[in-house]
């Protein structure tokens, strides 16, 4: 579906079915430079049970409109305003990556709209390789190829994708080619450097909080994705085992199964 | 001690390494460290909510085998991996890749413009068949680049054709093909089978659906039927209104939106759901798995076809019974530049040639060569021969033959890995028989 915030058109993905007003709210936050895309494997299912599940592009990524927003605060507060334009008051979010940091803050921001938080290799902090960043802001291809390289755990290059005939990393790369890399890649993983609240934003969370985090997640290891969890009060953590940063696509079915359990129990969808 | 900074390099897997692994996790199967071939119809559903799910889409997952299987979804992945594509469907031969890549295209009242030099089967699939779904055709010879924009209409959907025609060898001019598509906001589909991704990667120059039939190179051991469709991913179906089946709600999927929901694999997704749905042309897992047996060694194949190739067209060139020959190797075959550019791993291993004495010449030689197999194939490891005025292209009449580039002496040659020596060999006594043809037939 389309609709606008701030003056720019926004797509976001309602799962394959039509968004209901009545319907409790799940806004997926994509990582950098990616699309709504990556959640294909987790927003059709809660569409088709009970909920609103809204897979957005960020500003200027995927299928929206306007230039990508600079830092993760201004995300935040972006994501807060999907909320208002699409009539809600109150929403579960689920991020993935960079879509962590920006969750974390909008939770800390609005912590009483916010009623559930679903992390997904997530972390307090997300400083760049400084080559990474210089790359993808010099608009450069190598950005993406290494970001698929680092995304995917050692299981995930092989492929094996859930859906059958589709390849993981070449798949990836499309999404993260489809704009200009230093607009949308290269801002993002600029947003994500800069970043410094992630820390003091998660002990400002008091809503139900899942992190599901992987054993060869080279980006945003365990060990950091713990260190956050430990700052959010009963914060849940689900660790998947042989599965890199892209868990959401390598082992999608474990993820939606913790995801379902974890946002039904706490955020129940709209009996039909 | 260097105090050089290390620069960073993406460390995912190369083609050699993909055609061993891509698409498969042994320890997700039992620790099999060759892929199990999944010889089932159908697959047990944990509940009715997973049931739901997977006829839904919302997850991943096989149901019936006419749709997806776990065998060839390997080959399915190694080869979109090996084409550097999103997304690839495997299908029961190459003919029915490039129906279903038609028939998820286009409806009734489409045009689509396509080469004129292509495999016999196709053209009459794209000037026989094709009509009778509504779907007409305009035919450009494969040079003619500007022949292709002409030949746009309004309704036309897609451009096609061979990247190598058969049997002439006339190359496409890929790259600038695919800017006179993309301009038109229509996709390039090509089939590629005679290079495999070994030889050229069409998704790099340009193309957004690449067709193979995996009977042939890929496959290489001529044992098993096998096609597939790959997605390039980066065509944009939502930037015009050209394409309302991949962009407006499908009735068939609960109003679903193939371009909005899969984005770069969107045209997989609609060929497998749709198509294999409606039309069921699959693979068979045990087909699926002897081309895999294939592709295991397919760089190892494509060299030695290459250099085999070259061998031959050198051969060929400097005999006595030869009129002409066509290989994109050859310094003065037309697009012996373009093949550079676009074959920059070998030139592949069909040769044309024409033969002294034509008609009757190329009989005789077809019914005396003793190693190489007379046949209706062509990327076996061994060498095959045929003559197609009188075999493949056989149903067109001699306007058809014409406009296909064929001539009656033209010998097709699928030039094979044995021993270089022991084809020469053999080639001399049918160039021997083909010198005396009337004393040979009645030995």
């Amino acid at each position: 579906m389309k609709f606008k915030v701030n003056n720019n058109e926004v797509f976001a993905s309602t799962g394959g079915r039509p968004f209901d007003k009545k319907k409790p709210l799940i806004i997926f936050v994509h990582g950098s430079g990616l699309t709504h895309m990556t959640w294909v494997l987790q927003t059709r299912y809660f569409a088709f049970h009970g909920y609103n599940a809204l897979a957005v592009d960020l500003p200027g990524h995927g299928l929206s409109g306007g230039e990508s927003l600079k830092t993760i605060e201004e995300m935040a507060d972006w994501v807060n305003a999907v909320i208002d334009a699409v009539g809600h008051k109150e929403a579960s979010l689920v991020g993935h990556s960079q879509g962590c940091l920006v969750t974390v803050e909008c939770t800390a921001r609005y912590p009483n709209r916010i009623k559930t938080l679903s992390l997904m290799g997530g972390a307090g902090a997300i400083p760049m390789n400084p080559e990474l960043l210089s790359l993808a802001e010099n608009n450069d291809p190598k950005a993406v190829d290494l970001m698929m390289d680092w995304a995917h755990g050692p299981a995930g290059h092989f492929g094996g994708h859930p859906v059958p005939g589709l390849y993981h990393i070449n798949t990836g790369t499309m999404l993260a080619k489809s704009r200009t890399i230093q607009n949308t890649l290269g801002v993002d993983f600029r947003a994500c450097d800069n970043y410094k609240n992630g820390f003091d934003a998660a002990k400002k969370v008091k809503c139900p909080t899942l992190s599901i985090l992987a054993t060869d997640d080279k980006m945003c290891p365990v060990k950091e994705g713990k260190k956050l969890a430990g700052l959010i009060e009963g914060s849940q953590v689900d660790i998947i085992d042989n599965c890199g940063h892209m868990m959401l696509l390598e082992e999608a079915d474990r993820v939606l199964t913790v995801l379902k359990k974890f946002i039904t129990t706490n955020y129940p969808p709209l009996s039909t | 001690m260097s105090d050089k900074k290390k620069e960073l390099k993406p460390n995912t897997y190369k083609f050699d390494t993909l055609s061993l692994h891509a698409g498969y996790q042994p320890h997700k199967n039992a620790g099999s460290r060759q892929v199990p071939i999944y010889q089932t119809t159908s697959y047990l559903f944990d509940d009715v909510d997973h049931a739901a799910a997977l006829f839904n889409l919302e997850r991943g997952g096989h149901i019936y085998s006419r749709i997806s299987n776990p065998t060839v979804g390997v080959l399915e992945e190694r080869v979109a991996s090996l084409e550097g594509g999103t997304a690839a469907l495997a299908t029961s031969s190459g003919m029915s890749a490039i129906f279903l890549t038609v028939m998820t295209l286009c409806e009734a009242g489409d045009h689509l413009v396509v080469s004129s030099q292509l495999y016999g089967g196709t053209v009459n699939l794209f000037r026989l068949t094709l009509p009778k779904f509504g779907i007409k055709c305009t035919f450009v010879k494969p040079r003619d680049t500007e022949g292709f924009k002409k030949a746009i209409q309004k309704n036309t959907k897609g451009i096609f054709g061979e990247l190598v025609g058969n049997p002439g060898n006339e190359i496409m001019n890929m790259p600038e093909i695919a800017k006179i598509a993309h301009d038109a906001g229509i996709p390039l589909m090509v089939d590629a089978t005679y290079q495999t991704p070994y030889l050229c990667k069409p998704f790099d120059h340009g193309a957004d659906i690449v067709v193979h039939s995996l009977t042939k190179w890929m496959a290489g051991h001529g044992s098993s039927m096998a096609g597939i469709l790959v997605e390039g991913g980066k065509f944009d179906w939502m930037q015009n209104d050209k394409f309302p089946t991949m962009t407006k709600p499908y009735e068939g999927y609960h109003g679903l939106s193939f371009a909005e929901e899969f984005g770069p694999t969107a045209f997989t997704m609609k060929a497998r759901a749709e198509g294999m749905r409606d039309f069921g042309p699959c693979l068979s897992p045990q087909n699926a798995w002897n081309v895999l047996q294939g592709i295991e060694t397919l760089s190892v194949r494509m060299k030695k076809h290459c250099s085999n190739a070259e061998k031959m067209v050198k051969y060929l060139l400097n005999h006595e019974s030869v009129a002409w020959v066509s290989h994109p190797s050859v310094p003065d075959h037309p697009d012996h530049e373009l093949a550079k550019k676009l074959l920059p791993n070998g030139r592949g291993s069909m040769i044309a040639f024409g033969i002294k004495g034509g008609k009757d010449a190329g009989v005789a030689f077809i019914n005396n060569v003793k190693l190489a197999s007379h046949l209706a194939n062509v990327g076996d490891t061994r060498t095959l021969v045929i003559h197609p005025a009188s075999g493949t292209h056989s149903q067109m009449d001699e306007a058809t033959l014409k406009f296909a580039g064929l001539s009656h002496d033209m010998i097709r040659l699928s030039v094979g890995i044995e021993d270089i020596d022991d084809i020469k060999n053999d080639f001399e006594i049918g160039f021997r028989a083909a010198r005396k043809p009337r004393l040979v037939s009645n030995q």
